[in-house]
């Protein structure tokens, strides 16, 4: 018993208090910037380097829906690509996860996350969301785990997982949709009742990520659906998903 | 060994690649006695499985002598037969592996008693569940349930079947392949971009990355000739007992969660989040992506690091050894754990198990300690072993390991020497082949890499520890109440995507 509380005193308070606000950490990769004048070699090896064709040439861009946040093209361009610690960046629209050379947070920020006046009023203070893996390696799925853990307790905003689609107001999607799970996730689609959101989370269930290219993939419920908020990373922090969320709510 | 014995295996080492021309080759009749008779010697069997060129199928098999740290290899080229009589009924170990070079390459096992898709599918045998040929049971008050392919929580899909009679679970019968996504494949056609394979080997189990990105890694870099700096493999161990450290807090937590022990589930939570901070810390993300390297890591510990690590495995060793005492001090998590979901000794042994769930059967295998790998080539790990085999032998074997991992890190830290961090890799030899052996958090990671005659990698072999360890959780919870399973599901915390590649 003296051992139990010592370990509750011990433990305290893990949360974090503003979520919001919340910064990570020097080392995380988070938003990009590029300024391909800082790179003296041709842009087509900047380009070849990515692992998942994330990175253009014409015009210098990179697709945060395919960026895996490796790095590589930081430490090949000498800082031409460089990723910031900015954890924030969640967005409606998949064109706007392309962030062009010279593009800064803030314009990138600006509009990201459309809000809608509806989406405010039925999910602002209560959303329920099935989560549906489709291929994922775990990696998103952990991290969005760790959302309702006692450090991020996205539950204090309403937002929580639940285990039927018919308690569900949408589905969070992660990997990059197999072939033998496509059937599955339209199925947990389709039980969840009007209105419902769609979460894209990842890089694999944006873009494919690293299995874009593999034969075993049907990635068609893409076509069928619309997926109201993308959320990059591989996988995306808890903060990048949390703050997506509160800001397609209205509520942050 | 004996002379006979010597010619019909080729003997290697982990990490030790060999020209594919020395490669014993049988007919299969005599490569299928050899194993028979080397795993009833007390051998285990590490892989089996298909390889298709231009002159046709050849079939490999890998075992290991843990107690001599020796791999064998041996292989049969099948000149168009398409059956052999399966070795499942006295080998229990082969029988995924069997299923798999039958769905993969069409040769049948004949005798096979569950011969049924895995991944992929088989021509003929539809994806609907009717053709599939669930294991059924029949009369009065008895029942099936169905689980999946999506579970209640946030985790993979894949489908479990329950024949129950009222609570009881006669059988579970587990359907996997719905995470396929072509790992193997993927390997082979991007052989050329090694930045690519990396990142790829990360992701074949998000939740293992250092160990899969390691045994990837590992093996191209013996096939290529690349030595890695001594203070890349420190680096490397590191990362790799964080791994195992974080994911073993996380899965105290999450069985603390499944018996409703809130004060476990919240602290151990906690603790899992400070290391992989750490992780973050070194590499940038949570799960050590980015930092394992063809020929090193691409993070050196500076200091600042240096210091940060030591004191989170110094505060670390404090709280988990607290926290662990009124854990299992608790006299209501003691009765869900204790004697719930056992895999006896020699089950666990007959059916190949690998990794903490086998030491928590009494099973001494630790590929750290029987095939060092990298740092553990100069540091000796004691195996840990309970005799238990039940939830609670599974659950107090990972807080040992927690402990044993921290030591490990520690030392690691102590020795650190001065030195480059990475080596500029070369490129594969040419018809070779390497098996790569890692002790990741869960166990036996082992890759298998080939080359052809103008050097491409041209077969990757992949085998996450989880394909040894599902059948055990069927068996583990036979005669146990169902309410019993998410807890027993819990205690083996295997991996849908590695097994289903």
């Amino acid at each position: 018993m003296l051992d139990l509380l010592k370990l509750r005193r011990k433990h305290g308070s893990q949360a974090i208090p503003d979520v919001v606000n919340a910064e990570l950490m020097e080392s995380h990769r988070g938003f990009p910037v590029i300024d391909e004048t800082k790179y003296p070699g041709d842009w087509q090896s900047i380009v070849d380097i990515c692992p998942t064709g994330a990175i253009s040439k014409e015009p210098v861009s990179i697709d945060l829906g395919k960026c895996i946040f490796c790095g590589e093209c930081e430490k090949l361009s000498g800082g031409a690509v460089r990723f910031t610690n900015i954890h924030k960046t969640a967005a409606s629209d998949r064109r706007h996860l392309i962030v062009a050379s010279g593009s800064e947070y803030d314009s990138y920020r600006e509009n990201a996350v459309e809000v809608k006046r509806e989406i405010h009023k039925l999910f602002g203070r209560s959303l329920k969301l099935r989560q549906v893996s489709a291929g994922g390696c775990n990696g998103c799925e952990m991290e969005l785990n760790a959302c309702s853990n006692v450090n991020f307790d996205m539950g204090r905003f309403g937002i929580d997982f639940v285990a039927s689609p018919r308690h569900a107001d949408g589905v969070v999607l992660t990997g990059p949709i197999t072939k033998n799970m496509a059937p599955a996730l339209m199925d947990a689609y389709q039980s969840i009742g009007d209105p419902k959101v769609v979460i894209a989370v990842g890089a694999c269930a944006i873009s494919g990520g690293v299995f874009a290219e593999s034969a075993q993939m049907n990635r068609s419920f893409l076509n069928d659906v619309k997926v109201d908020l993308y959320v990059p990373g591989c996988p995306p922090h808890p903060l990048t998903f949390i703050n997506g969320v509160l800001e397609f709510l209205g509520i942050s | 060994m004996n002379g006979a014995e010597e010619m019909s295996w080729l003997e290697t080492r982990n990490l030790q690649s060999v020209a594919l021309g020395e490669i014993p080759v049988h007919p299969i009749e005599m490569l299928r006695r050899h194993v028979i008779d080397s795993v009833a010697a007390g051998k285990r069997l590490v892989q089996f499985f298909g390889d298709r060129t231009d002159s046709g199928d050849t079939i490999y098999a890998v075992l290991a002598d843990d107690n001599a740290s020796r791999l064998y290899i041996a292989s049969s080229l099948l000149r168009g037969r398409k059956s052999f009589a399966s070795m499942t009924p006295e080998v229990p170990a082969a029988h995924l592996f069997e299923r798999e070079l039958y769905e993969e390459f069409g040769i049948e096992p004949v005798g096979h008693p569950w011969l049924k898709p895995l991944r992929k599918g088989i021509p003929g045998i539809d994806e609907n569940e009717d053709q599939y040929g669930f294991f059924s049971m029949k009369g009065e008050e008895v029942h099936e349930v169905g689980v999946g392919p999506i579970h209640a929580g946030v985790i993979e899909p894949g489908h479990f079947r329950f024949s129950c009679h009222g609570e009881k679970v006669y059988q579970l019968e587990i359907k996997l392949g719905f995470q396929h996504r072509g790992v193997e494949e993927l390997f082979v056609r991007n052989a050329s971009r090694p930045i690519y394979l990396e990142k790829l080997a990360e992701s074949v189990a998000g939740d293992t990355v250092i160990g899969h990105a390691g045994g990837f890694i590992r093996a191209y870099e013996s096939l290529a000739g690349t030595s890695v700096p001594r203070r890349a493999k420190v680096i490397r161990t590191v990362a790799l007992e964080l791994e195992r450290i974080a994911v073993h807090l996380g899965d105290l937590s999450a069985l603390s969660g499944d018996v409703a022990y809130l004060t476990g589930n919240s602290v151990f939570g906690a603790l899992r989040t400070k290391v992989i901070n750490t992780t973050m810390a070194i590499c940038g993300n949570r799960f050590g992506r980015g930092l394992m390297k063809l020929g090193g890591v691409d993070f050196d510990f500076t200091p600042d690091l240096h210091d940060r690590i030591l004191d989170t495995i110094n505060k670390l060793e404090d709280d988990v050894a607290l926290a662990s005492e009124v854990l299992f001090s608790s006299a209501s998590v003691l009765e869900r754990f204790e004697k719930t979901g056992v895999v006896s000794k020699e089950t666990a042994t007959a059916i190949g198990m690998v990794g903490p769930a086998a030491r928590a059967s009494g099973v001494p295998v630790d590929v750290r300690s029987d095939h060092p790998f990298g740092g553990f080539e100069f540091l000796a790990v004691h195996k840990l072993t309970l005799p238990g085999g039940d939830v609670f032998a599974r659950a107090y074997l990972r807080f040992i390991e927690i402990q044993q991992s921290l030591k490990i890190i520690s030392e690691q830290l102590g020795g650190l020497t001065v030195g480059p961090v990475r080596q500029t890799a070369g490129l594969p030899a040419a018809d070779r082949i390497v098996v790569s052996l890692t002790e990741g958090w869960r166990g036996e990671i082992a890759y298998v890499l080939i080359s052809d005659s103008e050097a491409n990698i041209r077969k990757v072999k992949v085998k996450d520890p989880s394909f040894n360890n599902w059948f055990a959780l069927s068996l583990a919870v036979r005669g146990e109440g169902i309410s019993d399973f998410p807890l027993c599901n819990k205690s083996f915390n295997l991996s849908y995507c590695g097994f289903d590649l």
